[in-house]
């Protein structure tokens, strides 16, 4: 057995540690000011891959959008446990929504050449939209799993899994290949192996203008990875008008921050008259029974 | 072919027979959107004997169903659904497509976007109707997806002025029920859909329902947990205050993420929209993306010790202070009058 495994990851911004600093007096956010890290969820799909890799043997490609300092993810990625890296990565990529992002992938995720399972984290922190697995699925004609918290059975075939529902879980069942996207509950995430870590501190980034990479074997040769494969728009062959900016469909009319706010402001005391009043005053109006 | 081309259309969400509350939130959300384009609302729904059923949908100003009937779309799967629903797009050509942000419309809206190569935007907290220009041109009357983003601190107004329809996810809770209107009539008109074996791809071998331990959306009294409210001694504090009262516990996120709290007493964006007569926010900083979970509440009483937590600007009654001790007090209070 071993199965062909495809993990697709994004550094964000931590959007969860927002502090004043991080945002202009526009309204605007100050990107520079948030430390970029790796998507939650997206470390949960790779500990998916690591965990079916461990119990069934198989290999692991990560594969990554964005800009150059990526590349830290794919790095956190080897430290765990993943084959092979590969960051796609051009300006030309910039300012993509969700559908030119999932299109993007598409053509790189063709180029990897044959697989079992896509794993995707459900969705991702700094824009929640939980898109671009589903975006992606269609875009290579496979089938999907969304918001999976559990791989019950994976066979050469099919594979088995808990899908949460609005009021519990379904159980469900499809054939290979397939995408899944994992929710932050399926697992807890390892750490990196210090071994591997020695192993990969220093890897380098190099381009491949013409990927030729097919996935020949189900189990991968224990070989160290020479260096994280970067691949530009001609590398995965894609068409410029459907990536970035001019591939995006949804364009961001304004950006404000909103305050919301309230004209019926009443300060109250802290002391044992101020609670009071406030609480006798809410009775009498039966807000509180 | 069709009077309803350029309808603010609703994919009409059913769960074992039963119309999901969120696809009636959106009909009467349309029905103001449709108003401004003067065009009509219609729904788009799939199952199997839900006929009867899809009749309220007049009562919220629906003008026409395009129902899809067949026994293996009783229950959701993904790429069946997304086809169909593509196909009555192309065919009946809404300008403006609105999906319940449930676990059914966060996994096809994508799907169906990506194949009609049009624009979709996640989790919107309001829409409206306005103009745009870009590169000279000007586009009228296309659809504004407004929503929060980058976890909740900014608000952006989306638009996808070049594609067509326009599509947008909203949570449920969000869009207000219109008033059902006894004399509305839905016109429902089956549309045939051969579907091959082979397009199901996903079996379904078991649902199984699990009881949420709470009720948010409908309790009258929250109170609710933030980061400045964690120590253990704080949150039994928050727990009891909210027993007391007869209230439900809510918390904000990052109280979530801790795993201090269960998910499903999340309050915000992401979480759970909130109307109750009577929101407590203890310790809660108040983020746009928790803010706009519950900024609508009847009564909002908010505790922190920083007297310049944004929370302060929605709260009805501001108390900057210990919550460790003015809670006690809000108790004491409480208790002295029954």
């Amino acid at each position: 057995m071993g199965f062909r495994m495809i993990v697709t990851v994004k550094q964000v911004p931590d959007t969860h540690n927002i502090t004043e600093n991080t945002m202009k007096k526009d309204g605007t956010v100050n990107r520079a000011a948030l430390p970029a890290i790796f998507n939650p969820e997206d470390l949960n799909a790779l500990e998916e891959a690591l965990k079916i890799k461990e119990t069934s043997g198989g290999i692991i490609t990560v594969i990554s959008m964005g800009p150059p300092k990526a590349e830290e993810i794919l790095k956190e990625c080897l430290f765990r446990g993943a084959d092979d890296v590969i960051l796609v990565s051009d300006r030309k990529f910039a300012g993509a929504d969700t559908l030119a992002t999932s299109y993007a992938l598409s053509c790189a995720i063709k180029k990897i050449g044959e697989y079992d399972i896509i794993f995707c984290g459900r969705q991702a922190i700094d824009g929640d939209t939980a898109q671009v697995g589903p975006q992606l699925a269609e875009k290579l004609d496979i089938n999907q799993i969304t918001c999976v918290r559990e791989i019950i059975e994976l066979t050469d075939s099919f594979v088995i899994a808990k899908r949460a529902i609005k009021r519990g879980y379904e159980i469900v069942k499809s054939k290979l290949p397939v995408l899944i996207t994992i929710t932050g509950d399926a697992n807890e995430p390892r750490f990196p192996n210090v071994k591997r870590v020695m192993m990969y501190k220093k890897i380098e980034r190099k381009l491949e203008q013409k990927p030729d990479r097919k996935l020949p074997a189900k189990t991968f040769q224990n070989n160290m990875l020479e260096y994280i494969k970067e691949w530009n728009i001609s590398s995965i062959q894609a068409d410029p008008l459907k990536c970035g900016l001019s591939g995006s469909p949804t364009k961001v009319k304004k950006v404000q921050n909103v305050v919301l706010t309230t004209t019926n402001r009443k300060k109250i005391s802290d002391t044992d008259a101020g609670v009071c009043e406030l609480i006798n005053g809410l009775i009498k109006e039966h807000i509180i029974a | 072919m069709s009077n309803t081309a350029g309808s603010v259309m609703v994919f009409i969400e059913q769960n074992e027979h039963e119309i999901a509350d969120v696809s009636l939130e959106l009909v009467s959300e349309g029905c103001c959107l449709a108003k401004k384009l003067n065009v009509p609302v219609t729904g788009v729904a799939l199952g199997y004997e839900i006929k009867k059923k899809l009749e309220i949908l007049g009562g919220y100003g629906c003008s026409n169903v395009y129902y899809v009937c067949d026994k293996r779309l009783n229950h959701f799967s993904s790429a069946p659904y997304a086809k169909i629903i593509t196909h009555v797009i192309k065919k009946y050509k809404p300008s403006i497509v609105l999906y319940g942000a449930t676990t059914v419309g966060r996994d096809v809206a994508p799907r169906i976007a990506s194949m009609l190569k049009c624009g979709l935007t996640a989790d919107c907290t309001e829409l409206d109707i306005g103009d745009y220009s870009l590169k000279g041109k000007k586009y009228s009357n296309i659809l504004l997806q407004i929503r929060p983003a980058f976890g909740g601190n900014i608000i952006a107004t989306i638009v996808s002025p070049e594609s067509s329809p326009s599509m947008a996810t909203v949570r449920e809770g969000v869009m207000k029920l219109a008033e059902y209107d006894s004399a509305g009539q839905t016109k429902i008109i089956n549309e045939p859909f051969k579907l091959p074996e082979s397009d199901f791809l996903t079996e379904v071998i078991k649902i199984v329902k699990e009881e949420k331990k709470v009720d948010l959306k409908s309790a009258k009294i929250i109170v609710s947990a933030g980061m400045g409210a964690t120590s253990p001694g704080s949150l039994d504090l928050v727990k009891k205050l909210a027993q007391i009262l007869g209230g439900e516990v809510g918390a904000s996120r990052p109280v979530i993420d801790s795993g201090m709290i269960d998910k499903d007493h999340q309050v915000g964006q992401t979480g759970i929209t909130v109307r109750p007569n009577l929101y407590i926010a203890c310790g809660i900083s108040g983020q746009i993306q928790h803010c706009a979970g519950m900024s609508e509440s009847k009564r909002i009483i908010a505790i922190n010790n920083d007297a310049d937590a944004p929370i302060f600007n929605i709260a009805h009654y501001g108390i900057v202070g210990d919550l460790n001790e003015v809670i006690p007090k809000m108790i004491k209070a409480y208790k002295a009058n029954i």
